[in-house]
């Protein structure tokens, strides 16, 4: 268990971290999601007593880090993966690492063949690659068998089965009643790892919440409603119908319209009312990254602006059709399963997308590499 | 995108115990990892190897140049001292480089995470490296002047007392300290070039500051002092070599050896108020 008490770290006059409090619970893989330079490193520093909180603090098993009796046997934690002399072979590096609190050497040959660096035990770490770094660094977490684990980016240059590794690792890990703290910025790698989300931005909490529980509340789920084009009104009859009976419509390029705040079914009542026939009526389920990036886009610390390539992939913006006075209204909550999401519903910040090109710039296939 | 379901199984472990023994740390433990850490990188080998072949190699080469008659001015650990003016350079190297390559490498962190108590790692480097470097100074210095006694130790070399022994012994210390000085010095500067930069100015500025300041005479008295207690010539009289010259009476090796005691313990003491406060 780790629980931070309005946790802030200043350097001069910047806040890296900015009165976070939160818990991480036994028993579950928590995911710590945030923008580059939200302070998310700065915070798991600050967990494992290497910085010195401006003010707040954070303990584990109700115990400052540096208060614990034998450290290495509560908390193992892999910061940064390149963090090791390169001069030295793998298993003299865990050796002497696990000398410091006294463990016996036979777990050092354990924890190799956890992660599966067996073979290359005898090899100066210079040599290796970043994904066997990783391994590296996740077996000298796991050296003390501690109760709490923590990993910055465990998945950064692994393969793909040693991301699945990790993953699968994470999760027995957390099975085993450890408590597991993750931070990584593949946000479908975190949609299948974490049970549960902190996320932060800027150095302040942005939401602490269930992953499935996140997503509800901070994506945009839509039904995307195509009338045919064989009838040249249809389109405007339906958006009228739509927008007359609460919901709102945006217009895609292509002339689908996204239509949220009306369930699927009303949907097609409203359109046969109507008399429009419809090609499409499909449901768009939000995935965790799009959640991530409307909650988070106000608080990215570092966004390019001039790209001289930048029109090569920028989208159409969303038309906002004719029968739409009010420009980005904030929406109402409703029980669909692709209910908007409500504003600052929970207590919870809800930040909504300055103009409709944003939300067109998440709609992409949720299921590429984020990257 | 599949989410996996979120709801907390009831089921699930609270907390998880592990069957591996929690001894509480103690400082030997440090030291083992602390000795370990030494003995596997090059670096060491490389310097405080090249510590041995300078001492030794330089030492051989004067002995087998002397006579017994050139023995009478001199002690029979003179010859290691030459060597060991270029030798202390590699002890320094070694004690900037046992923490700045933590340091450079973020090493530290994983260290300071296995083990919070940042003076129980830290007294543990200390007590490491200047065993370590004494052990081979000392080694290196007796071969030279064991040699030196058997080669010319006959009647024409004069009398010999265990004194000069005992200098050389302090002699060796003296080094190690320069080496612990440089670890300190490390562990406050962080960064190797910076710190190895640092010891060579300790060991090569003060011969030049003491002549600069002795052509003034409001500063000359300071210059003179500077002038008779700086590292070389310290070390050229713990080593037996009587510096000549107008700067009058040579201070005592105990004085010399205190000097560089009282600065290496300010900046050890130092070092462990900064590690102790520092974000690493």
């Amino acid at each position: 268990m780790i629980e931070a008490v309005g946790l802030t770290k200043r350097y001069g006059a910047k806040t890296a971290v900015d009165q976070l409090s939160f818990q991480v619970k036994p028993g579950h893989v928590t995911g710590f999601l945030g923008p580059n330079g939200s302070g998310k490193s700065t915070t798991m520093r600050m967990i494992l007593g290497l910085d010195r909180p401006t003010s707040g603090q954070v303990t584990i098993n109700g115990l400052p880090f540096r208060e614990l009796p034998n450290a290495q046997r509560h908390v193992g934690a892999l910061l940064d993966a390149k963090a090791v002399h390169g001069g030295r072979r793998a298993r003299t590096h865990l050796l002497s690492i696990a000398q410091l609190s006294g463990i016996p050497e036979k777990r050092v040959d354990e924890v190799l063949a956890v992660v599966g660096l067996q073979d290359a035990a005898r090899q100066r770490t210079k040599g290796f690659s970043l994904g066997m770094g990783q391994r590296l660094g996740i077996a000298t977490a796991l050296l003390g068998d501690p109760q709490v684990l923590l990993f910055d980016e465990p998945v950064n240059g692994l393969d793909p089965e040693g991301i699945l590794w990790v993953r699968n690792l994470m999760r027995r890990l957390a099975a085993e009643g450890r408590t597991v703290f993750v931070s990584s910025h593949l946000m479908s790698e975190m949609a299948l790892t974490a049970d549960h989300l902190i996320v932060i931005g800027r150095g302040r909490l942005l939401a602490d919440m269930g992953t499935q529980e996140f997503i509800a509340h901070n994506s945009a789920g839509f039904a995307r409603v195509r009338a045919a084009d064989t009838d040249p009104d249809g389109r405007d009859t339906l958006g009228r119908a739509l927008a007359g009976a609460g919901g709102r419509v945006l217009q895609e390029p292509d002339g689908a319209l996204r239509v949220t705040g009306l369930e699927l079914p009303r949907i097609s009542d409203l359109a046969h009312g109507a008399g429009v026939r419809l090609w499409e009526l499909s449901p768009h389920r939000a995935s965790l990254e799009e959640a991530y990036m409307r909650m988070t886009q106000s608080a990215v610390e570092y966004t390019s602006t001039e790209d001289p390539r930048a029109e090569l992939w920028e989208q159409d913006p969303l038309a906002l059709p004719a029968w739409e006075d009010e420009p980005t209204a904030p929406e109402v909550p409703q029980a669909g399963f692709f209910a908007p999401p409500p504003p600052g519903a929970g207590g919870k910040p809800f930040l909504m997308p300055s103009n409709p090109g944003e939300l067109a710039s998440t709609a992409k296939d949720s299921t590429e590499d984020p990257r | 995108m599949t989410v996996t379901p979120t709801t907390t199984t009831p089921d699930r472990p609270r907390s998880y115990t592990s069957a591996l023994p929690s001894p509480r740390p103690h400082l030997g433990h440090a030291l083992a990892s602390e000795w370990t850490k030494l003995i596997s990188i090059r670096s060491t080998l490389w310097t405080l190897g090249s510590l041995v072949v300078t001492v030794v190699g330089v030492g051989m080469l004067f002995v087998s140049q002397t006579t017994d008659r050139d023995y009478e001015s001199i002690s029979f650990t003179t010859p290691a001292l030459f060597g060991l003016m270029v030798g202390q350079v590699a002890v320094m190297v070694l004690g900037v480089l046992t923490i700045a390559s933590e340091h450079a490498t973020g090493l530290v962190r994983t260290t300071f995470t296995a083990a919070p108590d940042r003076f129980r790692v830290l007294t543990a480097k200390y007590l490491v490296f200047s065993i370590t470097a004494f052990v081979a100074t000392a080694l290196s210095v007796f071969v030279v002047g064991i040699a030196a006694s058997l080669a010319h130790g006959g009647a024409a070399s004069g009398a010999h007392t265990a004194d000069e022994w005992l200098g050389a012994v302090a002699g060796c210390l003296y080094v190690t300290l320069l080496g612990v000085l440089a670890l300190a010095i490390g562990a406050l500067v962080r960064h190797s070039a910076g710190a190895i930069a640092v010891m060579l100015g300790v060991v090569t500025l003060p011969p030049v500051l003491g002549a600069m300041l002795i052509v003034w005479e409001a500063v000359a008295p300071i210059g003179r002092e500077i002038l008779q207690r700086n590292v070389p010539v310290a070390l050229s009289q713990l080593f037996g070599m009587q510096e000549g010259g107008d700067l009058g009476a040579a201070p005592s090796n105990f004085s010399n050896v205190l000097i560089i005691l009282l600065i290496t313990g300010a900046t050890v003491a130092a070092s462990y108020v900064v590690v102790g406060r520092r974000d690493v």
